[in-house]
């Protein structure tokens, strides 16, 4: 039995030691030629010397949020090919930077710095998520470098200075939309609201309505709640039939979403459940199958909508993706143009001149719309409102702001 | 390590000294090192402090990132109402001296709530052992997020901005030295003896007299304090947090550094603390090289993927990690099966 | 009247969330048994059992016809059942390949080994199959296809039992009659016992440890894999993540009814999962993840060996 004597403890390290320290001393050498080879790879300058204007986008390419981003960037790289088609910006041509923020809390703040000090962009995609971009917004504004989402939706983003900006339009806007549709269109007088209580845009677009619901003559029966991850929601959706609403709000996402427009379905709730853009996800349609008709959800975009421009925009990015573009896939792709173009305008890549720029934007021609950037940086574009009809998305009305 | 406070105030000197000449200079010409570093520092922080209850004491715990968290938002909305307070007697936001005084309140105070978070989830759970322990050590991690997500002045879901103060390096790595002189300070005195004791023989050190309890909350309310100084560290670089940022997956980056590094090893887990930080990073920039095609860089840039077969891998065939002792005892955590 | 009809409805959702989790459960405390070892990578074969079903469906979508027929009746009960079966067997079948696989190349070098290591090597598994999965299929829910039609049971009057929770239950009930069987009446189970009772014994007498081993785990990840195909019938949104949070509410299950004893984990599974449903029928639906581990604290705290286990008295 080892004791716990000074003596016999000073012994066993003592006869440890010289092990330790050659074994040890061999990891520090095999350590640092590691750490050294990483170093030397971040401090060699990777990107071509060209007369290039340089931009960052940021999104999340892996992780949980990897479809949206995978989206995200496909359109982008769709605008940026598409500006370089037509002989870049200023002359020159224009480099997308894109980096990974993994899905993950942090890593904007390191991509945002590495944007700035090393790539020395001279303007700021993204982010994906209202989270990423208020880490990464800051360190922006700070240096002076524009920024612009393209569709992050949380109000505070564009507060922080007068160098972020947002592409695409905000939870109070969405929220009226839908709010506004409920009264008109579907005639409601009563409504329940289903809030995801994990997600900070389902609880700031449950605000909305409540409150542009209330004020307009409706009553909100009910609030219940939910959390994303949840895949029962019968506990909740049986309060909602004892209360037999005129509208049910579900401004969530569409993973719950699905589950719970099945869900009510099975349990014989036959009024329309109205959404936001959360929604938007051909797995809503795959999961929730039949119980998915006759709801409807407000959306930037419609890949279904008429117009020869955004036609256009759908065949280009079929041709060169294999699929149909989604609604992010459209916001970045405006955004990413909406950039391009303002650079264009400014004339030169100074940031200040860029600013100014990017804050005079008005009647810029999107897929998404007509975008103009308003005195808050915000967009001032228009919404559409679906309808689900047999497993397909159809456009009923376009609300202008 | 009888060199003793000396070496600690020479080191806090030294940090001092190149905080107050090279702080701006990196932090605005080498923004993105400057990022690094203050992430590397974070790290080993962590890694010690986990390494101090995971290595030293045998008691593998799931759950440190809750500690951080707790770390992080204590000392965000500390700061958030009462630096205000701080900056108006001292001289104003832009006063160094207020700054630096409003983030040192700051983080003492992370570190006490962290500490004392610490002790309630140590006192019930450290009676368990191997698999039980980490289960409940990961519970409890999960349930601090979920109780944060479910706090309305923490920012729940919206996630919470940190105004004021601002992290830098001297305060890191003076941070990085305590920890460290702390830690290793303890490991070689009676207190150390005793944490080994416990992670060698928990049976017969009971049988001895040695009160294990003792010693593994001591431990747990240690690390917890530093990770709670970690959290606040970290709340006031990236001024922006939300519960997501402490989920399972940040423990488990802590972990992997310690297995990396080699449980048991405190110059192990700082090593590894380095590496394990440089190498995402590393890998970004190699993914934008000609080197990978394109198929391959999700491959590269999933942090994950690459951990998980880093961890089996390392089970497998170097389990005493980097710099662990291949002489730790064989029989930690085995019942013995009733001959 | 109405009480009592709401009350028989929410234990319907009990036992049926229940079922589920007793199957995971029953791996857990399967490999427990043997190896004296949590299998952190458990929640994830489930997770696979799904996505084998989702794979696998389309292959033979067009000669069991899912996804086209809206109501059970008598004429079509059996074909449909049999196209479901076949999903199920398969999906069993392949989980039970990497169950075995995961053992013999992560679990099985490191069985002399501190516990530790396999602890860490089991999170490691447990990471790379979630990863791996999320790299290679998405990391978005997936629509799992139809292979029974759901609807509300007929003949039950205003009690709202949908197919699928039927389903579940009534194959839960088959397998653990099934599992009974193995464990009892066959020599593998009989060896099963023995090697959680003394595994140098038991090579001693002849068995080969190895095998045994690597047959439990066979077992406990094709009951993981049903439970997945079964909860997807239900509920069919799949992801990479889904199988997190029942793996550890399947542990706490385990746990609760002793771990190691195999009617404890399907008592405890019920139990959870009844519970749950008691949380959120009385209106704290944010809480029903909560509860498992507040059950998980509390077990340990008072009787760490569980409803059903035995005290075991550790030598030194």
């Amino acid at each position: 039995m080892r004791g716990l004597r000074s003596d016999t403890w000073g012994k066993r390290k003592l006869q440890l030691l010289p092990l330790h320290f050659a074994s040890a001393s061999r990891c520090t050498a095999k350590a640092g030629a590691f750490a050294y080879a990483t170093l030397a790879l971040l401090a060699f300058p990777v990107h071509s010397t060209l007369a290039q204007i340089k931009i960052g986008a940021v999104t999340c390419l892996t992780g949980a949020l990897s479809t949206f981003g995978i989206s995200s960037i496909q359109g982008a790289r769709l605008a940026e090919e598409d500006v370089n088609a037509t002989g870049g910006v200023l002359g020159q041509p224009i480099e997308l930077i894109v980096e990974d923020n993994e899905s993950k809390a942090g890593e904007a703040t390191t991509i945002t710095r590495k944007f700035i000090s090393q790539d020395k962009v001279v303007a700021i995609l993204g982010d994906l998520t209202s989270s990423a971009t208020m880490e990464g917004a800051p360190l922006a504004q700070a240096a002076k470098i524009p920024l612009l989402t393209p569709s992050a939706t949380s109000v505070a983003i564009t507060n922080i200075g007068n160098y972020i900006f947002r592409s695409c339009f905000i939870d109070s806007f969405t929220g009226k939309v839908m709010a506004r549709f409920a009264l008109d269109r579907l005639k409601a007088k009563q409504a329940i609201i289903l809030t995801d209580v994990k997600q900070e845009y389902s609880v700031d677009l449950s605000d909305v309505i409540r409150q542009y619901f209330t004020e307009n003559g409706g009553k909100i029966t009910n609030a219940i709640s939910y959390s994303s991850g949840d895949t029962d929601f019968r506990a909740q959706l049986t309060k909602v039939r004892i209360a037999h609403p005129d509208v049910v709000f579900l401004p969530g996402y569409y993973t719950e979403a699905a589950l719970i427009l099945r869900q009510s379905r099975q349990l014989e709730i036959d009024c329309p459940f109205v959404g936001g853009e959360g929604w938007d996800s051909p797995a809503l349609v795959e999961i929730a199958g039949k119980s998915a008709d006759g709801n409807y959800y407000t959306n930037h975009f419609s890949a279904a909508d008429p117009s020869p421009r955004v036609q256009e925009f759908v065949q280009t990015y079929h041709a060169k993706y294999k699929a149909v573009p989604d609604a992010l896939a459209a916001l970045w792709y405006d955004g990413a143009r909406l950039l391009f173009q303002a650079v264009q305008r400014a004339g030169s890549t100074d940031s200040a001149k860029i600013r100014d720029a990017l804050a005079s934007t008005r009647d810029f021609d999107g897929v998404t719309g007509r975008i103009s950037i308003d005195e808050n940086r915000n967009a001032s574009k228009p919404a559409v409102i679906l309808r689900i009809e047999n497993g397909e998305m159809k456009m009923v009305q376009q609300i202008t702001p | 390590m009888s060199r003793g406070p000396l070496s600690l105030v020479v080191a806090l000197l030294v940090c001092l000294v190149v905080s107050l000449f090279g702080e701006n200079f990196i932090a605005s010409n080498f923004a993105y090192y400057y990022d690094i570093l203050i992430t590397i520092g974070i790290n080993i922080i962590l890694a010690t402090s986990l390494n101090l209850v995971n290595g030293y004491t045998g008691q593998f715990s799931l759950g440190h990132a809750g500690f951080m968290a707790i770390g992080a938002y204590a000392s965000g909305s500390w700061s958030n109402h009462l630096d205000p307070v701080i900056f108006g007697l001292l001289g104003g936001p832009t006063n160094p001296l207020a700054t630096n005084v409003g983030l040192f309140v700051s983080m003492f105070f992370a570190g006490v709530l962290a500490a004392i978070a610490g002790f309630a989830v140590g006192v019930p759970s450290l009676r368990l052992k191997g698999d039980y322990l980490a289960i409940v050590t990961l519970g409890f991690g999960e349930i601090i997020r979920v109780a944060i997500l479910n706090t309305d002045f923490l920012g729940a879901s919206r996630g919470l901005s940190v105004i004021g103060s601002y992290t830098n390096l001297f305060w890191t790595y003076g941070s990085v030295v305590l920890c460290t002189y702390v830690v290793l300070g303890l490991v070689h005195s009676t207190y150390g003896r005793g944490f080994l004791t416990v992670r060698d023989d928990e049976v017969a050190a009971e049988a001895m007299g040695i009160n294990t309890t003792k010693y593994k909350v001591l431990a747990f309310v240690v690390a917890s304090f530093f990770a709670g100084i970690a959290g606040a560290l970290y709340a006031h670089f990236k001024a922006f947090i939300t519960p997501e940022g402490f989920n399972f997956f940040r423990s488990v980056d802590v972990v992997v550094i310690v297995i990396l590094g080699g449980m048991g090893s405190t110059v192990g887990v700082t090593v590894a603390a380095v590496l394990l930080t440089i190498l995402p990073e590393g890998l970004r920039a190699l993914a934008h090289t000609q080197f990978v095609p394109p198929a391959y860089q999700g491959l590269l840039e999933n942090r994950l993927i690459l951990y998980s077969l880093l961890l089996i891998t390392l089970m497998l065939t170097r389990p005493q990690g980097l710099f662990g002792e291949r002489t730790a005892s064989k029989e930690r955590f085995s019942r013995s099966r009733g001959n | 009247m109405d009480r009592l009809l709401e009350a028989l409805q929410q234990l319907v959702n009990g036992v049926s969330l229940g079922s589920i989790y007793a199957l995971i459960a029953l791996g857990y405390t399967m490999v427990y048994g043997v190896l004296r070892f949590i299998n952190f990578a458990h929640g994830d074969i489930y997770m696979l059992g799904a996505y084998s079903g989702y794979l696998l469906a389309p292959l033979f979508a067009h000669f069991f016809k899912f996804g086209e027929f809206d109501t059970f009746t008598p004429q079509n009960t059996l074909f449909i059942l049999a196209g479901a079966g076949l999903i199920m067997i398969l999906s069993m079948a392949i989980c039970a390949v990497i169950g075995v696989l995961i053992e013999r190349i992560a679990y099985r070098p490191l069985r002399e080994r501190p516990r530790l290591n396999v602890l860490i090597t089991a999170i490691g598994v447990s990471l790379f199959l979630q990863n791996m999965t999320q790299y290679r299929l998405g990391a978005d829910p997936k629509a799992f296809p139809q292979l029974i039609p759901v609807h509300v049971v007929e003949g039950l009057g205003t009690l709202t039992v949908l197919t699928s929770q039927l389903a579940i239950i009534l194959a839960t009930v088959i397998l653990l009659i099934i599992l009974r069987l193995i464990v009892m009446k066959t020599k593998m189970g009989l060896a099963m016992r023995a090697l959680s009772l003394n595994p140098t014994a038991c090579s001693i007498m002849g068995v080969n440890n190895d095998v045994v081993i690597s047959f439990t785990f066979a077992l406990g990840s094709a009951l993981a894999a049903a439970a997945g195909i079964l909860v997807s019938m239900d509920s069919p949104s799949i992801n990479p993540l889904m199988g997190n949070l029942p793996g550890i509410k399947a542990f706490v299950a385990a746990v609760l009814g002793g771990i190691g004893n195999i009617p404890g984990a399907a008592l405890g599974g019920l139990i959870i999962g009844i519970l749950e449903t008691l949380v959120i029928a009385i209106g704290f639906p944010q809480w029903r993840d909560g509860i498992a581990f507040a059950v998980l604290i509390v077990i340990l705290l008072f009787k760490p060996t569980g409803i059903l286990g035995r005290v075991e008295r550790e030598k030194v």
